[in-house]
């Protein structure tokens, strides 16, 4: 029993498993990335002033109770349908002052965009989860407005052009897109509010 | 006598290391890639509520605050009530100012003043928790949030 020189391992594909490798790891492991609904606090005051007169048909009321149920503008609202009830109610153009809404000009209902109100009152037993279903279907009544206003004067929606800056994708003239993104935001200011929960 | 030298490659023939180098760039990257996952040791549950018209979080500006009931392996010491935690520890609401203005320092000094609190919160959480900490951020002046949610919707994905 002679012993052999053991034959040399042929070590050339080493390198190719180990790219192999490096790769799947790079492909399988998701950097996570967060996204989420980003707000503006409205600043502490330091004195109660007392609050401009708002018309109270400028003011849409949304209230959640404990067991999670919505009341949208006195009425008992499934969360399906508060993005509808939201873009009717922004949309609305009540006075007529309002050029470019296309809603039912319901005298009832806002006059016009700039001075419509959303307001959230979420009890402090209720969930969470609930609380961000709410906004962002609130977020997406908005959206969907500025997307159409923005489809509609410059042929970009709003939202697409929006993430495309954010993600760095965008191609063109960067400044004067946010400039016209800023339009389109005055034309559909956000305006929601939050009372406060305590009972 | 012969018999043993007979054979001139008794040793053992060197090991090519030739792809050590490959496996060890291959071990870097993947640590390096991994490691800036997981900053904070997670001792809170984290189901995050789904959304979908969301931005992105900008994260070389923001503090994260999380928030839910304590993860099971520390339910028998801090019970199932939810529980706020910033850095590696608990904290209350009380103690929000300390912990976050000590977080906020981690953040590069040019940054600080747009600081960019990041809230993620368990979807079973109450939301008087959330309005505290909201409350507190007020006083703190630290105005602009992010609620971190998972890609999705709540209504369609049932």
């Amino acid at each position: 029993m002679g012993r052999r020189a053991t034959p040399e391992v042929n070590a050339g594909s080493m390198a190719d498993i180990a790219f192999l490798l490096l790769i799947f790891f790079l492909v399988t492991t998701t950097i996570e990335k967060d996204k989420g609904i980003a707000r503006q606090l409205p600043p502490k005051q330091e004195k109660q002033e007392t609050p401009p007169p708002i018309k109270e048909k400028n003011i849409f009321i949304i209230s959640i109770n404990r067991s999670n149920d919505m009341l949208a503008d006195n009425e008992l609202m499934e969360v399906e349908d508060l993005r509808q009830a939201a873009i009717e109610f922004l949309d609305n153009g009540g006075d007529g002052s309002c050029t470019y809404c296309k809603g039912r000009k319901n005298p009832a209902s806002s006059d016009n965009p700039d001075k419509a109100v959303i307001t959230v009152k979420n009890d402090r037993e209720s969930t969470y989860s609930m609380y961000i279903q709410v906004q962002n279907e609130l977020v997406g009544a908005y959206n969907f407005l500025r997307d159409r206003e923005s489809q509609r004067l410059y042929g970009w929606k709003f939202t697409e052009v929006n993430k495309a800056i954010d993600e760095g994708s965008y191609k063109g003239n960067i400044e004067k897109a946010k400039d016209r993104l800023k339009e389109i935001q005055k034309l559909f200011p956000m305006k929601l509010s939050e009372a406060d929960t305590k009972q | 006598m012969s018999k043993f030298n007979k054979k001139k490659g008794g040793e053992l023939p060197a090991v090519n290391t030739a792809s050590l180098p490959d496996i060890v760039f291959m071990l870097l990257f993947f640590f390096m890639v991994v490691t800036v996952l997981r900053k904070d040791n997670l001792m809170v549950k984290q189901q995050l509520p789904k959304a979908d018209q969301v931005e992105k979080l900008q994260k070389d500006r923001s503090v994260y605050i999380y928030a839910g009931k304590p993860s099971a392996r520390y339910q028998e010491k801090y019970g199932t009530e939810g529980k706020i935690q910033i850095g590696d520890k608990y904290t209350d609401v009380t103690g929000l100012q300390f912990a976050l203005t000590e977080e906020r320092a981690k953040l590069l000094p040019e940054l600080q003043n747009s600081v960019v609190v990041a809230l993620k919160v368990d979807e079973d959480t109450n939301t008087g928790l959330v309005t505290d900490i909201k409350e507190k951020l007020r006083d703190l002046n630290m105005v602009k949030v992010i609620y971190i949610t998972t890609p999705g919707n709540e209504l369609t994905d049932k």
